[in-house]
């Protein structure tokens, strides 16, 4: 538009909007770039109390593995992640297939399962750990209609608890997976569904061997979603048990968070929370590849 | 939905037959909703019923029959007497430390997100497109792992244990899904119109408030449920970055329930957990399909 000779240098141009997106630069130079990396410099220290300079290889890291309280929370991220995965993804795919059959109050019932989701972990937590009391909650009740020997008590058995934690995190988290499914549904051509009918195709037949796999992107979209969830799940164990009985419910955000606030140990709770960021890229990097390196190879 | 059709085929071609109300596929469909629906309210239920029980019908035990003698004394031992180690004022405290961080955040991290959408589909720079993608990546990040520096920073600062500091945290990780929601929503802004405003001498901030700000309400409004529920249910920030006397309600929920000191009281208990749910719960319920977008938008795209 203007003469060449009289725009601003390149630096200068569009200033506003350079001076509009500091926020933004320094939250991602800052935040996610300076803060993940002093963690993991941070891990190779031996700082106790205070970060200090002292390096020491990867001893933080040798003692991590052989806590016994980080082994228990790795097989209860395993147990808890694997379990929340193949459940959230079953269930929330029928609910979504079952609303999807041009039902009647289908937001009646699409409001109802995905509420909790607007529920905080605290809440979630806290509630699934008054219906789990062994005293007044489902146990007692199962009791009391005559089976006197029935014992449901996840939260206080060492053995189970994780799976008390797994009900509550499911009941909040399905509705979710639900809605994204639901969506994905949506986005699928009538025309498919004529074609299979055209050719006589059972309806269940249909979703498992052509809907599903046209889904596969809203799958993995939700596999990361889930995935990345876990790893974080933080609040509804505090609420639910605090991590007990004993060491029993621990999960790494609850150690990385005792080590760092409670323990003053924060070397431990460093080299703790770079496990944590190494799981979510052991997720995430397969993923990134498959969505976006396919794409330039066509 | 396959069925039917089929169905209807096979009968002939003499006209429309009614659907029946009973078929056996539609028990099966609307019995597991409904069955299932019932499983999902069933903890709110439990909340409500017990939360208006007195302890003594607690203690003949089911946590899920309705109460006898309706009392609203736990309601209000919730709110105002219930303890947290020292304090005895009950919830009201955390409500009212929730609201003040709450309004400030919302405020501030959607109007950087807003601006920083609008400056990444529309004054695209050097490097832009690096920032967003660090910014993505960022949000996959576990929080554990940047809580520690941040603590740092906040003190250098002077911002570390008051409410401004969490405000600012908070600002920073709704960054990322508020910028991606913010940023997809004007990409899709025609460029003409973009262009038409430049031609007519309009700058980066009067572009931003006379036009784009007008016509991207909708959007404005699933962001704003997007954070209050986000906010509101947050626990972790709220521990880590402020003082007791300052927590926000969820924390101070965990510290009433979760007390080992004296008797329990599950009826104030589920009371409280009540109270402290109904803020997202009421914004849940009116925002209705928006919050669904809302979600949507978050989850699919990032």
């Amino acid at each position: 538009m203007s003469d060449i000779s009289r725009r601003p240098p390149q630096l200068l141009r569009h200033l506003s909007g350079k001076i509009a997106s500091i926020p933004l630069v320094a939250t991602a130079l800052v935040v996610f770039v300076g803060c993940t990396a002093w963690t993991v410099f941070y891990s190779f220290t031996s700082s106790k109390l205070l970060p200090k300079l002292k390096f020491v290889g990867l001893d933080q890291y040798e003692r991590l593995w052989t806590t016994s309280r980080w082994l228990v929370s790795i097989e209860n991220l395993a147990i808890f992640g694997l379990c929340s995965m193949i459940f959230s993804l079953a269930i929330g795919f029928l609910l979504a297939v079952l609303l999807d059959q041009k039902i009647r109050y289908e937001d009646t019932f699409r409001t109802i399962l995905l509420y909790p989701f607007a529920l905080s972990f605290i809440v979630t937590g806290l509630v699934w750990q008054w219906i789990l009391n062994p005293d007044y909650g489902v146990q007692n009740i199962v009791r009391q209609m005559g089976w006197s020997s029935f014992t449901f008590d996840p939260l206080y058995d060492a053995d189970i608890v994780i799976y008390g934690i797994l009900i509550a995190g499911l009941w909040q988290g399905t509705g979710l997976i639900m809605c994204i499914m639901l969506a994905g549904l949506r986005g699928i051509d009538e025309d498919i569904w004529k074609a299979a009918r055209v050719d006589g195709i059972p309806g269940w037949k249909t979703y498992l061997f052509i809907i599903i796999p046209m889904m596969r992107p809203v799958f993995i979209t939700a596999i990361v979603l889930i995935a990345t969830g876990i790893v974080k799940v933080y609040d509804l164990v505090v609420a639910q048990t605090s991590g007990g009985p004993g060491i029993a419910s621990n999960m790494p955000a609850i150690y990385v968070m005792d080590n760092m606030f409670r323990g003053q140990n924060i070397g431990q709770g460093f080299a703790a929370s770079t496990m944590m960021l190494l799981t979510v890229l052991i997720v995430l990097i397969p993923w990134a590849y498959f969505e976006f390196g396919g794409k330039k190879h066509g | 939905m396959a069925e039917n059709i089929a169905d209807e085929t096979k009968v002939g071609p003499s006209g429309a037959k009614p659907r029946r109300a009973f078929s056996r596929r539609n028990i099966l469909i609307y019995g597991t909703l409904i069955i299932v629906s019932l499983y999902y309210l069933l903890p709110l239920w439990v909340m409500v019923v017990t939360s208006l029980k007195g302890m003594p019908e607690i203690r003949l035990g089911n946590v899920f029959s309705p109460p006898v003698e309706i009392t609203f004394e736990p309601w209000v031992k919730a709110w105002s007497t219930a303890c947290t180690g020292l304090n005895c004022d009950g919830l009201s405290r955390g409500f009212w430390n929730s609201v003040r961080i709450l309004i400030p955040s919302v405020a501030l991290s959607i109007s950087v997100a807003s601006v920083n959408g609008y400056a990444l589909s529309m004054w695209k720079f050097k490097g832009s497109e690096v920032f967003f993608t660090i910014l993505m990546i960022g949000a996959f990040i576990p929080y554990q792992v940047m809580i520690y520096p941040i603590v740092i920073l906040l003190r250098e600062m002077g911002l570390y244990g008051g409410l401004s500091g969490l405000v600012l945290v908070h600002t920073i990780f709704g960054m990322p899904i508020l910028t991606l929601l913010f940023r997809n929503y004007f990409a899709s802004v025609p460029e003409e119109l973009f262009k038409a405003a430049r031609v007519d001498g309009a700058g980066f901030w009067g572009i931003f408030f006379k036009i784009m700000m007008p016509m991207s309400l909708p959007i404005f409004v699933v962001a704003i449920i997007l954070q209050v529920t986000g906010i509101w249910n947050d626990f972790l920030f709220g521990v880590i970055y402020t003082k007791p006397d300052l927590y926000p309600m969820t924390v101070q929920l965990n510290n009433i329930v979760n007390s080992v000191q004296g008797v329990k009281e599950y009826n104030v208990n589920m009371a409280a957990t009540i109270i402290t749910g109904l803020v997202p719960l009421i914004v849940y319920f009116i925002s209705g399909k928006l919050f669904v977008r809302g979600i949507a938008a978050g989850a699919v795209k990032g």
